[in-house]
């Protein structure tokens, strides 16, 4: 893995962005633009980062970044890559960075079109596993449980696994990624540079904003998240499948920590805790944690 | 230069290779299907040599040819009715970010009920886009408006999309000769497209998108407003050297035809037009001094030709295929609006039929005009609307 002193110096995500304090989609385009290096076009449909990028006339991100509609950011891209490929241009990454609204609801249509398409460009979903940039409702990507403004007592379903849905597109390189990781993430963007084709990385960002907690805790909880077995780490090259070593140790249900550890400590769940623990719901979310790993071992392994 | 039969969609299809088109993004509807096909087939033939997206919506083909023409490339999509409605977003899209993207919309009826057939209510919903519009009569009009369109939409003065809209199937199905020109012989009246705004490179990285406060939103929209102004200008300039260079011309934003010592003028667009001249070939035979004015392009409006005409006819008969619910034929309604603030007051009577395919002949053409001519004579308007005929 690489080691902080070996990234790049060079910021792509620059002073004075109007994200939110403790924005963990900061650290993810932070250290993904650290890998790429610069030569890449940004598709951004409407989500968080068509706001956070900053405002008219200024632009707090030094890669170009075409700001698109909310369902259209795998066709734009796949337009962008038509046009470098009409130029001779075989080198500049086209990376679409979207929401988890943007690629779970709306955008899927579009993303499923350009996989199947086999373009070559890279799309990443940034999930804060809300609509964040509209003031915090629940979308496909929301947890089971979690309170949002169109789910005031809590989310009645579990999320779409959208890797999933992904995978059976056979994209040449899928991977999960955690802001919490962001030496782990910076390396599987850098691996994203040698495969030509679709490549699909989904990033767990917790939002202190959407999920209600103090604004120095994203790294805390994204760590927890994966601790308690309830974010899985991996990636998938082709056929091949690499449990990430994160998640490895967590594999085993014996090992995890218990899940409230990380439910206490987000808003969103307060009312798993009021004024008792509801146990029905968290064994649910408990279920559900094992669900997921139980569909993801047996789909790739 | 060299002459070729063929049908509408077969030679929009060929205006991609002649205007060197670099991408192509596109998804099949009835019945501008051909035009991809076309386009599909040229491609693996190694005839058109650009990209070709095979995208899976009418969104996505609008948002792909999007990302291409900000990265610079000349971009190109053809498509129909339900198609252009679910491009809407984008359309707005294209033309707010300035981007000189061509569509060839093949007019077809709304759903529902299904028709495949010519209404223009699918283009006509379109006109507050900012989309420059054409409506085309023939084959060959309709290939050689599409090569004019990348010249007009890529002018910095102008900087806007271009929609040319044929009617489906009495166009886009019927073999018609028109004259092919070479890409050498295009290069000479269009260079490669150079953005003079802004692009998507890594080398100079810009943002394009990015969010714009009340106190500069209506500035750009003022801009955009502006650059669809200057597209009758502008299209003049392109005319003529098109004209001079392949001895081409389609008779401006409206062809006029026997309007000069006309007393009634019949306007319509689309095939129509073409039908129209027929009938006033005839009924000038009768004594009725009447003339065809085609009007050719409805965004922009060209008020000052509508003027012109205002000022010397007695009355306009004005045919829209098509309908605004509740306030009538668009065309006829602009045309009156246009006529407001002059001196002058011609009868414009408008009429409403054609749709959903509905043959409209010779013989309903002069029946038309006829009602607009007696009413001019007798002096009493009439109603102020027909639909031309209309089951009771």
């Amino acid at each position: 893995m690489v080691a902080t002193r070996e990234m790049p110096l060079k910021e792509y995500v620059l002073k004075g962005n109007a994200a939110c304090a403790g924005c963990q989609d900061m650290v993810a385009l932070r250290h993904a633009h650290k890998a790429l290096e610069g030569d890449v076009i940004q598709v951004v449909p409407a989500c968080c980062t068509s706001v956070v990028q900053s405002l008219w006339p200024k632009s707090g991100l030094a890669i170009p970044v075409l700001n698109t509609a909310f369902m259209a950011a795998a066709a734009t891209a796949s337009g962008v890559k038509a046009a470098l490929k009409a130029k001779g241009n075989d080198t500049t990454m086209v990376m679409v960075w979207a929401g988890d609204g943007g690629t779970f609801d709306i955008g899927i249509q579009a993303l499923s079109g350009a996989l199947e398409r086999r373009t070559d460009f890279l799309y990443i979903c940034y999930n804060n596993q809300v609509y964040s940039n509209t003031g915090t409702q629940r979308s496909g990507a929301t947890p089971l449980h979690a309170q949002t403004t169109t789910t005031w007592r809590g989310k009645t379903e579990p999320e779409k696994m959208i890797d999933l849905i992904v995978s059976a597109h056979e994209p040449v390189y899928q991977f999960t990624a955690n802001t919490a990781y962001p030496r782990d993430l910076y390396d599987k963007f850098k691996k994203a540079l040698e495969y030509p084709g679709p490549k699909f990385g989904h990033i767990f960002l917790p939002c202190p904003q959407a999920w209600n907690y103090p604004v120095e805790q994203g790294v805390e909880i994204g760590k927890l998240a994966v601790e308690t077995g309830y974010w899985i780490q991996w990636e998938r090259i082709g056929e091949e499948f690499i449990l990430g070593r994160e998640s490895k140790r967590f594999q085993d249900p014996e090992k995890r920590k218990p899940v409230d550890e990380f439910l206490k400590m987000q808003g969103r769940f307060s009312h798993l805790f009021k004024p008792k623990r509801d146990e029905k719901k968290i064994n649910e979310f408990e279920d559900f944690i094992q669900h997921r790993w139980d569909v993801i071992m047996r789909a790739f392994t | 230069m060299k002459t070729e039969l063929m049908s509408a969609n077969y030679a929009a299809a060929r205006s991609v290779i002649s205007a060197r088109v670099e991408v192509v993004a596109a998804y099949p509807i009835t019945p501008a299907t051909t035009v991809p096909e076309q386009i599909a087939l040229l491609n693996e033939d190694g005839f058109y040599t650009g990209q070709f997206i095979r995208v899976e919506s009418e969104h996505s083909a609008i948002f792909a040819c999007i990302g291409a023409s900000s990265t610079g490339a000349r971009a190109f999509t053809a498509t129909s009715s339900n198609g252009l409605l679910l491009m809407d977003e984008g359309l707005h899209w294209a033309a707010a970010a300035r981007l000189p993207i061509v569509i060839n919309n093949i007019n077809r009826s709304v759903s529902p009920s299904w028709n495949i057939h010519v209404t223009h209510d699918d283009s006509y919903s379109k006109r507050d886009t900012g989309w420059i519009q054409f409506y085309v009569s023939s084959v060959d009009e309709l290939y050689h408006t599409i090569i004019q369109s990348f010249k007009l939409a890529e002018d910095e003065r102008v900087l806007m999309p271009v929609m040319i809209n044929s009617d489906g199937f009495v166009l886009s199905h019927t073999l018609s000769s028109f004259d092919y020109l070479e890409p050498e012989e295009v290069d000479k009246f269009l260079p490669p497209y150079s953005p003079p705004h802004w692009i998507m490179d890594p080398a100079n990285p810009v943002s394009h998108g990015n969010i714009v406060f009340p106190e500069y939103y209506q500035e750009f929209r003022y801009m955009m407003h502006e650059g669809t102004q200057n597209a009758l200008k502008v299209y003049e300039e392109v005319e003529k050297d098109y004209k001079n260079l392949f001895g081409k011309y389609f008779g401006g934003p409206i062809d006029c035809y026997k309007c000069d010592d006309a007393e009634v003028v019949f306007t319509s667009q689309g095939s129509i037009a073409a039908e129209a001249k027929d009938a006033v070939d005839e009924l000038r035979d009768e004594g009725y001094r009447v003339g065809n004015a085609r009007v050719r392009m409805i965004r922009p409006f060209p008020v000052d030709k509508i003027r012109e005409l205002g000022s010397h006819v007695k009355g306009f008969a004005s045919f829209d295929r098509g309908v605004s619910y509740g306030f009538g034929g668009p065309v006829a309604n602009d045309i009156r609006a246009s006529m407001y603030h002059t001196k002058y007051r011609p009868m414009i009577k408008s009429y409403i039929g054609g749709l959903g395919g509905r043959d409209m002949t010779v013989t309903d053409i002069k029946e038309v005009i006829k009602d607009t001519y007696k009413a001019v004579e007798s002096g009493d308007l009439g109603p102020e609307e027909t639909w031309h005929d209309l089951m009771e």
